[in-house]
């Protein structure tokens, strides 16, 4: 599905490289957790995929189920069925949560070439959704994520997921700053998400996501690069023993 | 800021140089001036301080951010009459008294019938052949009180040469909203309408205005609210790619009286509008807000609100909220001031103008002022000026919003403030729909 190959990307505006030849590949319907120390490029590694600006691709690519990712606008890669849940979702004053999910969800239907949804069903979609996640009417009502909590802004993120349906589903840090509650809460929302054709990317600091969200594979990122990859113990040797061990192995 | 409100009728300001006594007597013969009969005496005054005050060079406090020379032409450039406007005419849906106007002159056979339960309606032009109205108490009267202490010589010219308008009194809850609708007749015309509308006590009224007005205007609404009185004005105005227009609005509002004026602006070579609110009793309530719209990309666009709202009394609430969306190379311009006389205790005054700037060649100024002679009062002011706000931007693409659509959400976001003074949720719909679409054509572009 996902397969990204030595990916070298640097800043735009500074000399600065931060993405160092990062190869990863995802495959239908499996979950790879991304971890590694603040800073080693796994926020930017997200952006990356989903277009942001303000950064340069010097070497290698990225391809969604075999279409040059990197060529695309972030609309087009949304509607070839990326999403990212942000590590900091963005407040949109003005906009209303609920123009905003429809819109997004008529955008991604027109793109693909499927009738607009109707408000009727919408609603009623956006109810179930959102109650699974318990998120009120209220907080629907209310400009995309202008005074959410931050875990709530999280769920959010999750709700957004939920409606959007993407195929390959990239997660940065949506665990942080989520109560035991709302994790569970987010875990299930994501594992009622998992299919044969859908795959999800997690990058987590914690274990403790691990153990609601089973991955298939472990990665662990450093500077730029992935450096170890393996199964669901990797995670536990990290929170065992931090990092420090399996840096010094790679080098 | 401005000097303390202490001059009374300026007729001891120095003479205006001779080359702006020609320029106005140019000014002034060019136009069709008519004598008038109720509005005689006030014409004739109107003259007079126009003649002493001189129309306004560049180098007037007011006029430094906004070029009259367009305004001060004996003449406007002609400009060809569109075929068709883009956009289907905002309003027709209601149950309303309508006006229309070509080239400011009032059509009674395109009009509807002109009573009303709860107010009488005169067309001034006709009313005018008379010596006698119930109008002649404020005929120019609240433009020349609007004179001190800031000079506004198009607002004296269009006293001296306005050729028609409409005169309304409303006595109790009007039914239905009244609609004065503008429309072009002829490439050149130069037109100058004035309206007067009085509320008695506890009446209320709801006046829309749209379309558009020569290619060059003038306009005026001296609107007087008795106690409790409610007057509710919105305009949506549409201007031509090379039009100039000039309007005023000067409100006078009394005990418990509320006043809502909200401008909708798009388009416009030179647009100047002048808000000019007194409270004169307590416990009232005024706000007036626009939303303004320019594309530079079809010719040069400026736009410049200029705001001044004096409070004389007790315990009264102003608000102005502005916002302006400027690009390629569109230029606006607010000058907004609260004054708060002496004894005018528990004011609360609030000034907000903000322009989002679409590209960096576009332009906005702001001249915020407060003068307060009162000390227990509570204003605030604001401006600010920003870019588009690029991690929303990324987050709606990111989303699958495409990128036209997400700008047109976002900008709509911005203008929100200013469009939720239309209390009229309804109402409210049709403007953001309008600028919706007008936002979604430019988008494409
Ligand atoms: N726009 C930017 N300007 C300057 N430096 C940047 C920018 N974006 C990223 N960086 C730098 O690139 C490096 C990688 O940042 P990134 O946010 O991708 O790390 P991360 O792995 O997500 O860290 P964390 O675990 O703390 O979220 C950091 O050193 C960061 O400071
Ligand atoms: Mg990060």
């Amino acid at each position: 599905m996902l397969k990204i190959d030595n990916l070298h990307v640097k800043l735009e505006d500074e000399d600065k490289q931060i993405l160092k030849g990062l190869s990863l590949e995802v495959p239908a319907g499996e979950v790879h957790a991304i971890m590694g120390p603040n800073g080693s490029g796994k926020s930017t590694l997200s952006y990356v995929l989903s277009g942001r600006d303000g950064y340069e691709v010097t070497e290698g690519g990225a391809s969604l189920d075999g279409e040059d990712l990197l060529e695309m606008e972030p609309e087009e890669r949304a509607a070839a069925g990326l999403f990212l849940a942000f590590q900091y979702p963005v407040e949109i004053p003005g906009v209303g949560n609920m123009t905003f999910l429809r819109t997004a969800l008529n955008a991604q239907r027109k793109a693909r070439g499927l009738d607009e949804m109707s408000s009727g069903d919408f609603l009623k979609l956006v109810r179930e959704k959102a109650k699974a996640l318990k998120i009120d009417a209220d907080m629907l009502k209310r400009p995309v994520n202008v005074g959410f909590s931050g875990g709530e802004k999280k769920r959010n993120e999750i709700l957004q997921m939920a409606m959007l349906e993407p195929r390959m589903c990239i997660m940065d840090e949506t665990d942080s700053g989520l109560d035991v509650d709302a994790m569970r809460l987010v875990a299930d929302g994501v594992n009622a998400l998992r299919s044969p054709d859908r795959s999800f990317l997690v990058i987590t600091h914690y274990q403790r996501l691990l153990d609601h969200i089973q991955p298939d594979v472990v990665h662990i990122m450093a500077d730029g690069r992935i450096v170890r990859t393996g199964g669901p113990e990797l995670a536990l040797e990290v929170e065992k023993n931090g990092y420090g061990d399996l840096l010094a192995e790679a080098d | 800021m401005a000097e303390a409100a202490v001059q009374t009728k300026d007729v001891t300001a120095p003479a205006a140089g001779a080359r702006s006594v020609d320029a106005l007597a140019a000014r002034l013969d060019a136009l069709a001036v008519p004598k008038g009969g109720f509005t005689a005496a006030a014409r004739a005054d109107a003259l007079a301080r126009l003649q002493a005050m001189g129309l306004p060079g560049p180098r007037d406090e007011y006029w430094r951010y906004t070029d009259p020379k367009a305004f001060n032409a004996p003449v406007p450039q002609p400009i060809p009459i569109e075929e068709k406007a883009p956009d289907s005419p905002l309003f027709t849906d209601l149950d309303r008294i309508v006006l229309v106007f070509v080239d400011g002159q009032f059509i009674a056979q395109e009009s509807t019938d002109l009573a009303g339960q709860g107010l009488e309606i005169d067309i001034l032009s006709a009313a005018d052949q008379g010596a006698d109205h119930w109008a002649a108490d404020l005929y120019g009267v609240l433009e020349t009180a609007g004179q001190n202490p800031v000079k506004r010589p198009f607002a004296a010219l269009n006293t001296v040469a306005a050729t028609d308008g409409v005169l309304i009194r409303v006595t109790g809850k009007a039914e239905k909203p009244v609609h004065i609708l503008h429309r072009r007749g002829s490439a050149d015309a130069d037109v100058t309408w004035h309206h007067v509308i009085r509320l008695e006590e506890g009446a209320e009224l709801t006046l829309l205005e749209t379309g558009m007005v020569g290619a060059r205007s003038n306009g005026m609404i001296e609107a007087d609210l008795a106690a409790g009185a409610k007057l509710h004005h919105i305009a949506a105005k549409r201007a031509g790619h090379q039009k100039l227009g000039f309007s005023a609005i000067f409100a006078r509002v009394a005990t418990e009286a509320q006043f809502k004026s909200f401008t909708l602006s798009v388009n416009g070579t030179l647009m100047r509008h002048e808000g000019v609110i007194e409270f004169v009793g307590d416990d009232a309530v005024a706000h007036i807000a626009a939303a303004v719209l320019g594309d530079g990309a079809k010719g040069p666009f400026h736009h410049d609100d200029t705001v001044f709202v004096t409070h004389g009394a007790e315990r009264c609430e102003s608000r102005q909220v502005f916002k302006k969306v400027l690009k390629n190379g569109a230029k606006g311009v607010f000058q907004g001031k609260i004054l708060v006389k002496p004894g005018a205790q528990k004011t609360d005054g609030y000034q907000i103008s903000q322009a989002l700037l679409l590209d960096e060649d576009s332009q906005f100024l702001a001249k915020p002022e407060l003068e307060i002679y009162a000390d227990d009062v509570v204003c605030s002011h604001g401006s600010t000026t920003g870019a588009l706000d690029e991690t929303a931007l990324f987050y709606l693409r990111s989303r699958g919003v495409p990128r036209d659509r997400a700008i047109v959400l976002l900008v709509l976001s911005f203008l929100a403030d200013a469009l939720e003074e239309v209390e009229d949720e309804a109402l409210r719909g049709q403007i953001n729909d309008r600028l919706e679409a007008w936002l979604t054509r430019r988008a494409k572009i």
